[in-house]
């Protein structure tokens, strides 16, 4: 029986199938989520050991290694630090379609939070964004929301 | 006491963005083969085995046992370790631990990707949060992006300097036989180049590659018998900060994963003056504008100063601190071999088995590896025992 393998004819295997996932958002990042559609605004969460205050909330402070439970109420405005128009095509793993672009990915400091926000900016004119320009949330008509990510719909810049 | 450790053999495959002629097992069996063979020494001489690859990546988990005929594992002590981007410093460094220990004297340290066999951009999307980042990123190179702006506004730093480190390393490719893009690029090429992610172009940006490496280390004692010149371990270093990128990335703080690590390595290894003291460095530089920020993290230089210092050619082959003679990650980036990469290329530095890329009498060799949010690994080999 002949063994050689003719080249050229090296063959793959491919595998397409959707494999969902359920993923819990915790305790204090379900009240996130619950504090946007109630009240339209951020909360945040106090580590007494330095005093930071964390956005989304979470249970621990990682330097400090301590349970947090001080809840912080935030305002929907911050501050951009920095930013990214992304304009390749790519497939988005959240939804099997490409995701639209080109848009804008931006790092935002919540007014009244030490750390930073990550979500969409709705300004991909590079003459019109820069670093340090305030921002405001826009947020889905309430009867809409679906307590995720996207219940913010993009930030947008106030000045 | 932790035993003293060294590298003491490397291998790696050539690098292609399609290997069809091959499984990921197949490619690990070129890597280790490649090792064995610069060592001299044979797959029963291998005490124990560290493998790393990009968890979720192509598919394949529990890699340990998948690849187990191609890595030499079978019936020996082998163990994954997977941390992002890191993976194959840690693989390294996870090496290094298993000799120091005292329990093994011969370990082989694995890194591969087969890239072509996954979405990449995918791929890493599902590296981060589900519930708080993964809608809105996209990616590597976004989140490279925002370090590139923010560092552009602190400090006026233009992408023509950003550019310079992309021709730098492509440049220095030509002199590397196993680096996947080898033709020469310009600073024009790269600022022609398509914009992918504000300020980050194709030309800024790292290829996804097909390939593997393996490095040997030995314990004292062994390694003497085994290398003419090994390449000594004096400092292992590894710093995670979060995997929310919101809590990783302060730009006013800089890259503080990689401050971190560098001064706990310079503090193990006895150096005060990296400049003055590495002779040549292997940087896991994702992008170009990390030639600039991260250079200024490891204190090569002060704030700001990057691109004058890259201008100077201070970090040119020939100049005062050589970074990438391989070519670097801009040129060949299968991504769970490429921080090994890093410390392989720096063994082969120490070595002096460089070839083409070899840097004149090298004694101090430093490695990085970068990846997940904004993590680092440091490593710092030597010809001096320590």
């Amino acid at each position: 029986m002949p063994t050689e393998n003719a080249q050229g004819e090296l063959l793959k295997v491919t595998f397409t199938h959707p494999m969902p996932y359920d993923w819990s958002i915790g305790l204090y990042g379900s009240r996130f989520f619950q504090e946007i559609k109630e009240n339209r605004r951020f909360i945040g969460i106090r580590c007494h050991g330095c005093g930071l205050v964390y956005v989304p909330p979470r249970r621990v402070c990682g330097p400090c290694f301590t349970e947090l439970t001080e809840l912080v109420p935030l305002s929907d405005t911050g501050v951009i630090t920095a930013f990214s128009v992304v304009n390749y095509p790519f497939i988005d793993p959240n939804t099997g379609a490409q995701r639209p672009i080109p848009y804008t990915y931006g790092y935002i400091r919540l007014d009244g939070a030490d750390n930073i926000f990550s979500h969409i900016i709705n300004e991909t004119d590079l003459n019109r964004i820069r670093v340090g320009m305030k921002v405001r949330a826009v947020f889905r008509e309430t009867e809409k929301m679906e307590g995720n990510i996207q219940d913010i719909r993009h930030f947008q810049i106030i000045g | 006491m932790a035993r003293r450790v060294a590298v003491v053999g490397t291998g790696q495959t050539y690098h292609k963005s399609h290997r069809p002629d091959v499984t990921s097992r197949e490619m690990i069996h070129e890597a280790v083969t490649a090792a064995l063979a610069d060592a001299e020494l044979t797959i029963r001489e291998i005490d124990a085995i560290v493998i790393g690859n990009m968890d979720h990546f192509e598919s394949i988990n529990y890699v340990d046992t998948y690849s187990v005929e191609g890595s030499g594992g079978v019936m020996k002590p082998i163990m994954k370790v997977s941390t992002g981007g890191t993976t194959g410093a840690t693989v390294a460094i996870a090496a290094y631990y298993h000799v120091a220990s005292g329990l093994f004297d011969r370990v082989l340290a694995i890194g591969f990707e087969k890239n072509s066999e996954s979405d990449t951009t995918g791929a890493i999307i599902t590296c981060s949060d589900p519930v708080w980042d993964r809608f809105s990123y996209s990616g590597a190179i976004p989140s490279l992006a925002t370090e590139a702006t923010a560092y552009m506004e602190k400090y006026g730093a233009t992408q023509e300097d950003a550019a310079l480190i992309g021709e730098r390393d492509r440049n220095h490719a030509m002199n590397n036989p196993y680096a996947h893009l080898r033709r020469p690029f310009t600073v024009a090429d790269i600022m022609n180049s398509p914009m992918l992610a504000y300020p980050i172009k194709l030309g800024d940006i790292c290829p996804r590659s097909d390939g593997a490496c393996a490095c040997i280390l030995a314990a004292d004692g062994v390694a003497q018998k085994i290398a003419p010149k090994p390449a000594w371990f004096k400092a292992a270093a590894v710093r995670h900060t979060y995997t929310w990128f919101g809590d990783s990335t302060d730009y006013n703080k800089g890259l503080v994963s990689m401050q971190r690590a560098s001064k706990d390595a310079y503090a193990q290894a006895g150096i005060t003056s990296p400049v003055d003291e590495i002779d040549v460095a292997e940087l896991y530089l994702p992008y170009t504008w990390a030639g600039l920020k991260w250079i200024e993290d490891l204190g090569f230089c002060g704030p700001g100063e990057a691109p004058k210092f890259v201008a100077e050619k201070n970090t040119h082959m020939g100049g005062k601190l050589p970074v990438n003679p391989s070519g670097g990650v801009i040129s060949t980036n299968c991504i769970g071999a490429t921080a090994l990469l890093r410390v392989a290329e720096a063994a082969i530095q120490v070595m002096g088995k460089g070839g083409a890329r070899q840097v004149p009498d090298v004694r101090n060799a430093l490695a990085t590896g970068f990846g997940g949010c904004f993590w680092t690994d440091v490593v710092i080999l030597s010809s001096e025992k320590p």
